[in-house]
C-alpha cells in the first residue's frame, strides 16, 4: 500500500466514520456499526496494512478473491428516456450522489470526478470513462487505471410494467480478499456500501419525480437547528 | 420562536427554538393560527411510537397564514389563510398520482428507517417521529410546510378558523374511515371511539348514505356529542356487552360496516385489558387491539372493517378465523389529506358540517403540557384542545 492509497484509505475511513456518526443520532445500532467500521478503515490507513485493497478489483495478483455484488433497485415514475438522459448527463450525478462534488465531461467517453473528503480534509479527483453506453438500457463506467480512486458503476434502465415508470438498477461489483479478515471486513462493509448506494438512488428518484430531495436538515427543534 | 417539544415519555415542554426557514424550493413558511391535539399524539406521548428524539416539536393538525414561499410554490402568496394537511405528499410519485398520498414515496427524509420496520416507507408526517420523517410539528408560532402547493388549501372568505382547522386531520380521517367502509344506502355503521376522529366518522357515514350509526365509547360527554351532533345511537362499552347489544340492535344480522377510530391504545375492562397491557409493557406486543378484535367479531358476514385508529407494531390474538370465514373485507391506512380536503372544505363552506363543535378548549401554547394532560386523561370534558400561539 503506497502513501497515496494510505491517505485515501484514511479518507474513506473518515467518510464512513463521518457517515456513521451522522447516522448514529437517528439510526441507533446501525450508525454505531458504521462508525466502528469507519474507525477500522482509518486504522488501516494509518498503518498501511490493507486487507481490502482488492475490494475494487486491483492488486489482485496474489491470492484468490471472492466476488461480491451489491444490487439496489428503485422504480421511478418517469419515462425511460428521461431517466436515462438525466443520468447520462454525468454533471447531474453530484445532485444526488451525496459525496460527489462535481463531474465534468471531458469528451464523449471521459469525465473528471471530484469528491469532497468529509470534515474539511480537502477533495480527491479522478478520471473515469464510460465503458458501455446503450441508450435507455445500460450505462457503465470505470475510473481510469492510474487514477487515485477506484470507482466503477453500472446502471440498467427497464420500463416497469403497468405504467409505473422505469426500473433503475445499480450494480456494483467488487472483490474481497479470501481469508477470515478480508471476508469479515467485506461482510461489514457490504451493508454500509449498499446503504450508501441505496440512499443515492433514492435521492435520484426524489429529484426526478418530486423535483427536490426531502430533508429536515436546517429545520428548528429543541436541539437547535437539525442536522438531518 | 416558541414551540411545544417532546422531551421524553409523558414529558412535554414549551421551549424557545430557532425560527424555521425555507429549505427546499417547494417549501412555505406558515404562521400558525390554530394547532390541535390529536389522539395520534397520545401514542407519542405514551412512548409507543419509537424514534422520537428529545426536542422534537409535535403537532400536525393546524391552519394558519402564509408568511413566505419558496421559488417553486405557485399557488400561494404571503397573507393567504390556509389549512395544512397533516401528512405530506410530493404529488408526482405513482402513489400520489393514485390519490394515495399517505403512501407517498418521496416525502419521508428518513425512508430508510421506516423501511426497516415496514418493508416500504410511508409518507412523512408533521411532528410524528423520525421514522415518519422527523418534520417539525405545528405546536409552534411558525412552521415550515414542504410541498406547499400540494399540502395546503386556501380557506375561503367567510369560513371561520375553528371550522376550517379540522379539515386538516380529524375530518378527513373520519371521512376516509367511512369512505373505506364502502357504505351502501341503508347500511348500519358502527364507530368505535368518539374522539374527534370518531365524531367526524359518524358525520361522514351519514354523508355517505348510512341509515343508522351506532357509536361506542365510555365517556358520557363524548357519547352525548355523538347523539346531539352526530344523530348516532350510542353504547357505553363499560355498561353493556357490546357484541350482544350490536346483534340485538341489528335484527340479529350484525352491523354492515365497522369502523375502528380508537387504535393501539384501546381500553378494555377485565382480564383482556391486563393481558394486553402486560404484553405491551413487556414489548411482547406493541399495540393493544381490543377494538379491532371486537369489530371483527361484531361485523356481519361479508361486511367491512375499516381501520383509521393507528397501530404501530405488532398485535396479538386477532380473530383471523372469524375474519376469514365470515368473508370480511379489512381496509386501513393513514388518511390522504390532499384527496379529501377540497371536498370536505366544501361541506364546511356550505354549512353541511361545521366541525368546530369538537373544539372544547382553546388555550395559549404556553399551556401545551397541561393541555395534553387534560386531553390524555379526558378531564374537564375535553374532546379537542386547540392551541393559539
Ligand atoms: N389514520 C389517520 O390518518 C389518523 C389521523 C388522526 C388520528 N388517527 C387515530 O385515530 C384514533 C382516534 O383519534 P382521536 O383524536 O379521536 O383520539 P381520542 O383519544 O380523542 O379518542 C379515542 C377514543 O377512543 C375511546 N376508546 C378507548 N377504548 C375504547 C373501546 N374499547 N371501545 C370504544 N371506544 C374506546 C376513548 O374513550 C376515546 O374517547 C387514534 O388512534 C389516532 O391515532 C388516525
Ligand atoms: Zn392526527
Ligand atoms: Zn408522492
Amino acid at each position: 500500500m503506497g502513501p497515496t492509497e494510505r491517505l485515501l484509505s484514511a479518507a474513506g475511513g473518515a467518510l464512513l466514520t463521518y457517515y456513521g456518526l451522522r447516522k448514529r443520532a437517528t439510526a441507533g445500532p446501525l450508525g454505531t456499526g458504521l462508525a466502528v467500521l469507519g474507525g477500522s478503515l482509518v486504522l488501516r490507513g494509518a498503518t498501511g496494512y490493507c486487507p481490502v485493497n482488492q475490494l475494487v478489483g486491483r492488486n489482485s495478483a496474489s491470492s484468490a478473491t471472492r466476488p461480491i455484488e451489491i444490487v439496489q433497485t428503485f422504480t421511478i415514475n418517469k419515462a425511460v428516456g428521461e431517466v436515462y438522459d438525466f443520468w447520462r448527463r454525468l454533471e447531474n450525478l453530484p445532485r444526488f450522489m451525496q459525496h460527489l462534488e462535481s463531474v465534468e465531461q471531458l469528451d464523449a467517453r471521459r469525465s473528471r470526478w471530484k469528491a469532497a473528503i468529509p470534515g474539511g480534509m480537502g477533495t480527491v479527483e479522478w478520471e473515469a470513462e464510460i465503458v458501455t453506453d446503450e441508450p435507455n438500457l445500460l450505462l457503465a463506467w470505470q475510473s481510469l487505471p492510474d487514477s487515485q480512486v477506484d470507482n466503477a458503476g453500472e446502471v440498467r434502465f427497464t420500463e416497469a410494467p403497468g405504467d409505473k415508470g422505469t426500473e433503475v438498477q445499480a450494480v456494483i461489483h467488487y472483490r474481497a480478499p479470501a481469508g477470515g479478515l478480508g471476508q469479515g471486513l467485506a461482510k461489514l462493509l457490504t451493508p454500509a456500501l449498499a446503504e450508501m448506494v441505496r440512499s443515492d438512488l433514492r435521492r435520484f428518484k426524489q429529484l426526478l419525480e418530486a423535483g427536490e430531495i426531502a430533508t429536515i436538515q436546517g429545520q428548528p427543534s429543541g436541539r437547535g437547528h437539525d442536522k438531518g | 420562536m416558541k414551540a411545544l417539544c417532546w422531551v421524553g415519555t409523558n414529558h412535554l415542554n414549551v421551549e424557545r427554538v430557532p425560527d424555521p426557514e425555507i429549505i427546499n424550493p417547494q417549501d412555505a413558511i406558515v404562521r400558525v393560527i390554530l394547532s390541535c391535539v390529536c389522539g395520534s399524539d397520545l401514542h407519542l406521548l405514551d412512548g409507543y411510537v419509537p424514534t422520537m428524539r428529545e426536542g422534537d416539536i409535535i403537532g400536525h393538525e393546524f391552519m394558519g397564514e402564509v408568511v413566505e414561499t419558496g421559488p417553486n410554490v405557485k399557488r400561494f402568496r404571503k397573507g393567504d389563510r390556509v389549512i395544512v394537511g397533516s401528512i405530506l405528499g410530493c404529488g408526482d410519485c405513482w402513489f400520489c398520482q393514485q390519490n394515495a398520498w399517505s403512501l407517498c414515496d418521496n416525502s419521508n427524509p428518513h425512508a430508510a428507517l421506516a423501511e426497516k420496520t415496514y418493508g416500504y416507507s410511508p409518507a412523512g408526517i408533521f411532528g410524528y417521529s423520525h421514522a415518519f420523517g422527523g418534520y417539525a410539528g405545528s405546536h409552534a408560532e411558525l412552521i415550515r410546510v414542504p410541498f406547499a402547493d400540494k399540502t395546503m388549501i386556501q380557506i375561503p372568505e367567510g369560513v371561520k378558523d375553528e371550522s376550517a382547522l379540522f379539515v386538516s386531520d380529524a375530518f378527513p380521517t373520519g371521512f376516509m374511515a367511512a369512505d373505506m367502509a364502502d357504505i351502501a344506502p341503508g347500511d348500519v355503521v358502527v364507530v368505535w371511539g368518539c374522539g374527534g376522529v370518531g365524531q367526524m366518522a359518524i358525520r361522514s357515514a351519514f354523508l355517505l348514505g348510512a341509515s343508522r350509526v351506532i357509536a361506542i365509547d365510555r365517556f358520557p360527554e363524548r357519547l352525548e356529542m355523538a347523539r346531539t351532533h352526530g344523530r348516532a345511537e350510542t353504547l357505553n362499552y363499560t355498561e353493556v356487552d357490546i357484541l350482544e347489544a350490536l346483534k340485538e340492535m341489528t335484527g340479529g344480522r350484525g352491523p354492515d360496516r365497522c369502523i375502528d377510530a380508537v387504535g393501539m391504545e384501546a381500553h378494555t375492562t377485565g382480564p383482556e385489558h391486563y393481558y394486553d397491557l402486560v404484553k405491551q409493557q413487556l414489548r411482547l406486543e406493541t399495540d393493544r387491539p381490543a377494538v379491532l378484535r371486537q369489530a371483527i367479531l361484531a361485523c356481519r358476514k361479508g361486511g367491512t372493517v375499516s381501520i383509521v385508529g393507528v397501530y404501530s407494531g405488532y398485535i396479538d390474538k386477532v380473530p383471523m378465523g372469524a375474519a376469514m370465514n365470515k368473508g370480511l373485507t379489512l381496509k386501513m391506512g393513514q388518511q390522504h389529506p390532499q384527496k379529501y380536503m377540497p371536498r370536505l372544505l366544501e361541506y364546511v363552506q356550505r354549512g353541511d358540517v361545521d366541525p368546530a363543535y369538537i373544539l372544547t378548549h382553546r388555550w395559549p401554547l404556553d399551556k401545551g403540557p397541561e393541555g395534553y394532560q387534560m386531553f390524555k386523561k379526558k378531564t374537564d370534558e375535553c374532546i379537542r384542545v386547540v392551541f393559539a400561539p
